[in-house]
This record gives C-alpha cells, structure tokens and sequence, in this order.
C-alpha cells in the first residue's frame, strides 16, 4: 500500500492526536486536487481558534481573519477576485459563537463563497470551554456540572439558521468520526466547491469533528462519542441542495 | 475645473477616481452620504459596494479585499468607528494596505450627530490593541477631503498599512469648490504579496496572518516594527505654515478648527498682533519638524480643538519640546471664534494665560 | 478678496438653495467656495439659513462671521444677523414680509418685495431667487448677474425651461441695481 499525500498538504501537521481537523485539511486538499484547482485558485479565509494551524498545513493562498469574521474576511476577498475558489476553515467556536452574524450574513448576502465549518462543540485552543454547540449535559471547562437549557440555553444549530436563507444554495452535514463518513463528507465539500465556481449561490459544509483533548478522552472513545451522543443532536447528511431559490 | 460638492460626496467620488475597488460600510451620521454616494457609484465604476450588517463586517471584509490587493475602504463615525478599531489593528499586524475614513462627530458613548474633535487619540495612538501606529490624514476643506483620499491610498500602498482620514462632520456635511483627481485604473495583479496575484509563490502558498503568531520570528519582530514606524514618522509628515515665520505666538489646529485660526490670523495680523499657524495635514506623523524652527523663537504655542478635553495637545506639548511654553484652547462643543482666540494670544502675549 | 453672504429665513422659503445656486456658480468660476447650513443647536427650530463664501483666495472659516450681504426673508431672521453684518455690507430684506425696516448705523439696507416681484413674474414660489439676484447686484464683485444666470440653469438642470426662474433672478438684481 502507497501513502499519496495530496499535491496541496505538507507532510505535517500540528493537530492534537486523534483531532479531526487533520483529516478534514487533507479532505479539503484531495478534492482540490480531484477538482484540478491549483495553489494560485484557492484563498482560504483563516479562523483564529485551532483551525487556523491549517496555515502550517494546507498549501493555498490564506488570510488569518479576526475572530470569527472569516465570512466577511472571505466576502471581501472574493469580490475583489471572484476567479478564485474562496472558502472560510473555522470551528464552532468561530463561525457560530462570535462569528454567526458574520456567517449568517454571508448566506443572506448570497456571498459566493464556501463555509467549513468544524464542529468539535468545545473551545479548544483556549482549553475546552463551552461553546454553542455543546451538548445539553456535557461537561466543559465553563460547564463544569454539564451543560443546562436553563443556564446555558440550548445548543446552536446552524443549520437550522442557514436553511431557511434563500441563498443558501447547497448546504450539508458531515462527519470524520468513520471511513464511511469521511467519504461522505469529502463528497460535501466537493459539492460546495462545485456550486461556488457554478455561481449558484452560497455554500456551507458543517463538520463534526472529535476533540479528544477536550473531551478528555482517548480517539478511539471521542469517535464512538460522535456516533452514539452528536450525531443524534446534529443529524448527518445534504441539508439543501440544488442552487439557491430565485 | 473646480465644481461645488458635499464634502462626503467629494470624498466618496475621490475614493472611486483613485480605484476602490471595494467599499463595506454601516450607516452613521454624519458619514452616511459616504455609504448612499458609493451605493450607486462604485458598480458604475466596476467597483463593488457592501452594506454591511455591522461595522464588524465592514472592516473584516475590508482585510479580505486588501489581501486580495486591491484598493479598499470603509468610513464610519463615533460608535462606528470604535467597533472598527480590531479589524484595524489586524490591518496594521498583517501589513494590509486600506483607507478608513472617520467623519467625526461629538461626544462619548452615542454622543450626538454634530461636529467634534474628540477622536485625535483613538486615532493617532492606535485605537485598537497591541500598540501600532498609522497615518493619519486630517482634510480642513472639501478639496482636501478628496485629495487625501487619494493620498492614502497610496501611503498605505508604500508602506503596505492602513491609513485613516479622519474629517468631521461640518467638512463632511458642508458644500464647497473642488477639482476632483484624475480616474486612476490601479491594476489587479499588481502586488507579488496578494492574496490569489499572479507570480511566484512560496512553497506554502501565500500567507497573511498576524505578524507574530504564527512565525514565531521573535527576534525580527522589534526591530521590524521599529523601522517601519521610524520611517513613516521621518517621511510623512504633513502640514501647513500661516504667516509663522515672525510670529510670536502660533496657533496650533487640524481640521475644521484650523480654519477659524486661519481666520483669527487674518484678524490678529490686521491688529497688529504676531500670530501665526501651525496646521498639522498628518497628526500622525505629528508635524515635529515644523514645531523644529520655531522651538525657542516663539513666546509660545496655542493649540486649539473642538473637545472639553485637549488632547492634540500633547503632541503639540512633545513637539515643543520644553523650548516654548504650551497653552489650551479646548472649545468644548463649539466651533472656536476668532475673538476667543485673539483674546486668547492676547493673554499669552502680556503674561496672564495660564500654561498647561 | 473674499465676499461672505448669510441667506436666512423660515423653512421653506428656499434660502438654502438660493444660497447653494450662488455657491455653485462661484464653484464654476473657479472660486473658492464653501456653502455651510446652520448647525449645532440652530438646527432646531423652525429658522432656516446658510452660510455662503466666495473667494478669489481662499477662503478660511466657512462659518458665518461678518457678512457683506445679509438676505433676510423674514423678521426673526433680520433680527438675528443684522448685528453682525460687516459695516459698509448691505442687507436685503424681504419687505413683502418685514414690515418693519430698520436703518442701522453703515450699512445699506435695500427693501425688495421679493414675494411681490415673484408673482408678478407669475412664478410666485421664486422669492428665493428674487432675493438671489438682489444679492448679487449688492454684492458688487467676484460673480456677476450672468455667472448666476448660468449657474442657476446648471443647479436645476432638471428643469428644461429657467426662463422664469431667471426672469425672478433679474427682477431682484434690478430692485437693487436701478434703487441706487
């Protein structure tokens, strides 16, 4: 068996063992090489949080945006070079606590761009506090009894906020917890990435991820956690597609 | 061919004529004919406008456009302005060339819509965080609020930094004469450092982040951001000399307050009192080399600003550097008169205003 | 040499645009111009004035200060700037209105019925423009009658035919020019 490391990927990365992000950089680079999309084509509006160790890993053009402003970051950038695939590489924390005007807005100004968006339900550069998409009874750093509808609110969906938006074109949910997952979600991205240059509207790929630092468990348990407990909260699978509604 | 313009439409249709390329914005008064002028004009020109949902946007999609290497720019005012000030740090840390125009209006907090001169430190001593410097354009007239447009597009371009031009609410809501500059068509590939430019790369791909936090070049990094500054201030600084050469006492003013001084000269002269000018064009650079030839000759400096606080003032105290003494005329909330200032030299002249 | 010129008025009576015509033909004749409305606290209250400056150098504060024409179109508006028109600088005052003409001390006063003179020239809404032209004819320097005829039809180019606004425009400069 030959190991092929996609055109767009160092040979390294920065991630925690067992971190999902690893897989979903090189997902991100094979569909780019699979698509013929060269280094020069491709800009990534960086997050700050851990996704933004992309920048020692994925071979593109990238910007380090402001926390949680990468979909403004990425709007900006694509206006000023609409020939170029233009997408946003953020957390939860990112795209959906501070940044979910940001993110909202640039499904709603129908902005030409792709959101990955990875979710791991936890801050995890800053040490495993909560963050909106952690779970009714997990415990994080800031939810040290588990988080409760009551104090906390409940977990943010995003998905239940770009469906609605007419512009959102194509819009899905994918996982790295299995291979048949990571197969699917790598079919997602590619599926953005198509309707971006296809000009048909925004696109967003949400992606649940294992934290197995935060989590404080080992990788094998944090994949087995998303089967059994996120995936029931966040469902798996396209959540709209075919282009955005005239 | 001078034509009679609003001075934020001057201002706006000079940011199309140097080749913005993109404009993100957020209504506030008295800035927002910024925002209406551009909403029409700029596509006409090629250009892409963004009303934004927040000021947040605006500056963030800003960054975005300025790594693709294009001409950039957002205008805000009071509140709006302040929510920029992140977003501009990040500019600054990145080395990210861009315009942000400030129209200034009065006041902390909301403050009210009318006139101010209360944003000198927000702006000359880095609003935002970390401790960055960035020049900063302060247009008196409408002819100026079109020119200094176009010249910090290209200051930001020479020293890859953003650059602020901050007016006011009268020079942005008042009328007047201006020849508006030559269309410029900047070229979209011209940088080798943007974002998606043609040419080499490095085997990375281009990046722009933070200067420090993702290289880790410690020991570069000082010595950097102290050449960078150092160059700017020694360069860039900008201002106006009024009958300052035998003067005995000098005004010192930017902005709309400037042109009142400029009017009490006029007045002060014609009675026989030596009063001069000094007129900062950039505040920051603060104009030091003017204050230079003048340090020991003077029997002093008056500075005058449309704040109840001074604040311009120290700049003018550092730039006096103990060889003349420094006086105060903040004007509060109003627009400073030409008696209030000659009574003000006056005082200076026969020894009873007190220094600050 | 720089002319400073203060139309003031109700709202409504059109002093801002009178004021901006001015200003724009100054512009056109590569004057330094600023045109500035009232601000701060006057901008309550149902007063309405602007400020115009004209020079053939620059012009320094855009505020109103001492002016060489004062245009009063009403009462209030007479009472509040006459003290500071510069002495040897004329006002013209709206006499279809202010009753009353005062005769203060080096400065010359010129009473033109400016609604009156409006609809005799059948276009009654022109009291403005009436008042314009007397300005000009007061004023003396820097813009003459015609540079204000052509600037009037470049400001409100969106109407086609000017001819009775421009009829209004002289009438008031005649009111001034054949009163001397």
């Amino acid at each position: 068996m030959t190991k092929n490391i996609p055109a767009l990927i160092s040979g390294s990365n920065s991630f925690c063992p067992g971190c999902g992000h690893g897989i979903i950089i090189r997902l991100i680079a094979e569909v780019l090489d699979e698509m013929g999309i060269k280094q020069q084509d491709a800009i990534c509006a960086l997050a700050v949080g851990c996704a933004c160790l992309l920048n020692n890993t994925l071979k593109v053009d990238r910007l380090g945006c402001p926390h949680g402003r990468a979909g403004a970051g990425a709007s900006g950038i694509k206006r000023c070079r609409p020939d170029k695939l233009v997408f946003t590489y953020q957390g939860d924390g990112d795209a959906i606590s501070i940044g979910f005007s940001e993110t909202v807005y640039a499904a709603q100004r129908n902005e030409k761009i792709t959101a990955i968006i990875v979710n791991n339900g936890v801050f995890g550069m800053t040490g495993g506090q909560a963050s909106p998409t952690t779970l009714i009874g997990q415990k994080t750093a800031t939810t040290v009894n588990g988080r409760t509808a009551e104090f906390n609110g409940m977990p943010v969906d995003i998905m239940d906020h770009l469906r609605p938006v007419p512009s959102a074109a194509y819009l899905a949910r994918g996982s790295v917890h299995d291979a048949k997952s990571i197969l699917k979600t790598k079919q997602y991205i590619r599926r953005a990435f198509e309707t971006q240059i296809s000009g048909s509207g925004y696109s967003c790929v949400e992606i649940l991820s294992p934290c197995p630092t935060n989590w404080h468990m080992d990788p094998v348990t944090a994949a087995d956690r998303i089967a059994s407990e996120v995936i029931a909260a966040y469902p798996l699978g396209e959540i709209k597609t075919g282009g955005a509604a005239s | 061919m001078k034509q009679l313009m609003k001075g934020n439409n001057a201002l706006a249709e000079a940011a199309v004529r140097a080749g913005c390329r993109l404009f993100a914005g957020y209504p506030i008064t008295p800035q927002s004919e910024i925002l209406e002028y551009l909403s029409w004009r700029l596509p006409q020109a090629g250009g892409e406008f963004v009303q934004t949902e927040s000021e947040l946007a605006g500056i963030n999609m800003i960054i975005g456009g300025a790594a693709a290497g294009q001409r950039v720019m957002t205008s805000s005012s009071g509140p709006g302005f302040s929510l920029k000030q992140e977003g501009i740090s990040y500019l600054a840390s990145i080395e990210l060339p861009a315009v942000i125009v400030d129209v200034a209006r009065f006041g902390i907090g909301l403050g009210d819509v009318t006139v101010g001169q209360g944003d000198y430190f927000q702006t000359t001593k880095g609003g935002g965080h970390g401790g960055y410097f960035i020049p900063v354009y302060a247009p008196s007239s409408i002819q100026e609020n079109a020119d200094f447009v176009v010249k910090a597009f290209e200051t930001a371009e020479k020293y890859r930094t953003p650059v602020i031009v901050l007016s006011d609410a009268s020079i942005g809501q008042m009328c007047g004469s201006v020849e508006l500059p030559e269309q410029q068509y900047p070229k979209r590939d011209r940088f080798d450092w943007a974002l998606g430019a043609d040419g080499d790369r490095p085997p990375m791909g281009r990046k722009m982040t933070d200067r420090m936090y993702t290289d880790f070049a410690y020991e570069e990094y000082v010595p950097h951001i102290c050449s960078r500054y150092n160059e700017m201030k020694e360069n860039e600084q900008l201002w106006e000399e009024v009958q300052a050469e035998d003067a005995e006492v000098l005004l010192v003013s930017y902005g709309i307050s400037s042109r009142i001084c400029k009017e009490a000269v006029k007045i002060g002269r014609s009675l026989g009192l030596k009063l001069g000018l000094i007129r900062p064009m950039t505040v920051w650079p603060f104009p030091v080399k003017a204050f230079r030839k003048y340090n020991g000759k003077v029997k002093g400096y008056l500075a005058v600003e449309m704040i109840p606080i001074p604040q311009m003032i120290e700049d003018v105290y550092l730039a006096a550097h103990g060889a003349a003494p420094v006086y105060a005329m903040p004007t509060g909330r109003e627009i400073a008169s030409s008696e209030d200032i000659i009574e003000n030299v006056k005082a200076i002249l026969n020894g009873t205003k007190e220094v600050y | 040499m720089t002319k400073e010129f203060v139309f003031a008025g109700f709202g409504g009576q059109g002093v801002l645009t009178a004021g901006m015509i001015l200003a724009y033909s100054g512009a056109a004749k590569n004057l330094d111009v600023t045109w500035i409305p009232s601000y701060g606290s006057e901008m309550r209250g149902g007063t309405a004035n602007c400020t115009v400056k004209l020079g053939d150098e620059e012009v320094a504060s855009p505020f109103p200060k001492a002016p060489d024409v004062l245009i009063a179109m009403n009462e209030p508006a007479l009472l509040k700037f006459m003290p500071i028109v510069k002495p040897g600088g004329s006002i013209i005052i709206n006499s279809s209105i202010v009753k009353t003409v005062p005769e203060p001390a080096g400065v010359k006063v010129y009473s033109v019925p400016a609604n009156d003179i409006a609809a005799d020239c059948k276009n009654e809404r022109s009291a403005n423009l009436c008042a314009l032209g007397a300005a000009i004819a007061a004023a003396g320097d820097l813009l003459t009658l015609e540079d204000v005829e052509k600037g009037l039809c470049g400001y409100l180019a969106k109407i086609k035919n000017n001819e009775s606004n421009i009829a209004v425009l002289k009438a008031g400069y005649r009111a001034v020019s054949e009163s001397a």
